[in-house]
């Protein structure tokens, strides 16, 4: 599914885009998560095609992208980055999006469109 | 050959995984590819927020040569209280503080382990010494 139809099923708001050309990429898988070791447990994934849903609105999920070359994350519950997280996505070249939906909603949602868990079990 | 030193700072949030993020930077200026790259950069995160979260604070010393990237993370206590659960999946001591930045989920030991190839770990109360060494082919 490409992103940009993703941020239309989740009625999400830009906060930044690095490069617009992302929105034409096929995502296939999510992290979804606001416990940055279990998305930095999944580093077997895709990470070009996968993005991490995240509550978690602060520098820590965007160094966790970063670590894990994830270059899309979503904020859920309308979370947005604070003015000085918001320029370290900027930095980082990270695109970053908030929803207004819940965990569990925006879950149901891009489950339903397809998309599969990026989180690997452990071996 | 490259050797690098860092310092890390007791509950140093503000600057929590600067390091592995120059690192990162680094190594892929010098040609690691992107899978070892990732590898590379997930364990040294987990370790630099674990001596961030739990230590006194410490040093990272980072050297690579053709055919390895080797790692030491050594702080200055106070040390694992069980370093056996601590490697066990779901373990964790973490704080308040160190969760509502996303650590804590008890993952960080056994996520190093499971993407270095060679991985040592002693503790005592006057710190803990991590090593883990991942293989570069030629």
């Amino acid at each position: 599914m490409k992103l940009s139809q993703v941020l239309q099923s989740l009625n999400a708001k830009t906060m930044w885009v690095h490069d617009p050309r992302i929105l034409d990429r096929e995502y296939t898988c999510v992290s979804a998560t606001d416990l940055m070791s279990d998305a930095l447990a999944m580093v077997k994934s895709d990470t070009n095609h996968t993005l991490l849903l995240t509550g978690l609105q602060n520098a820590q999920s965007l160094r966790t992208a970063e670590m894990l070359d994830i270059q899309t994350i979503i904020y859920v519950r309308s979370k947005e980055l604070p003015p000085e997280d918001l320029q370290l996505a900027k930095e980082m070249e990270m695109n970053v999006f908030s929803t207004g939906y819940s965990m569990y909603e925006a879950c149901g949602v891009l489950y339903m469109e397809g998309l599969a868990t990026a989180t690997k079990s452990y071996d | 050959m490259i050797e690098m030193n860092y310092v890390i700072h007791r509950e140093d949030y503000a600057n929590a995984g600067k390091v592995s993020s120059q690192i990162k930077q680094l190594l892929k200026q010098i040609g690691i590819q992107s899978d070892l790259l990732r590898r590379i950069a997930v364990a040294c995160y987990e370790a630099e927020i674990n001596m961030i979260i739990h230590s006194y604070g410490g040093k990272i010393s980072l050297n690579i040569n053709d055919s390895e990237i080797k790692f030491s993370f050594v702080d200055i206590g106070p040390g694992i209280p069980d370093v056996q659960k601590a490697l066990q999946p779901g373990w964790s001591t973490a704080s308040e503080k160190a969760r509502e930045f996303g650590f804590g989920a008890g993952m960080g030991l056994p996520n190093i382990k499971r993407m270095a190839d060679e991985f040592e770990l002693s503790s005592s109360e006057s710190g803990t010494n991590l090593t883990i060494a991942f293989k570069v082919s030629a």
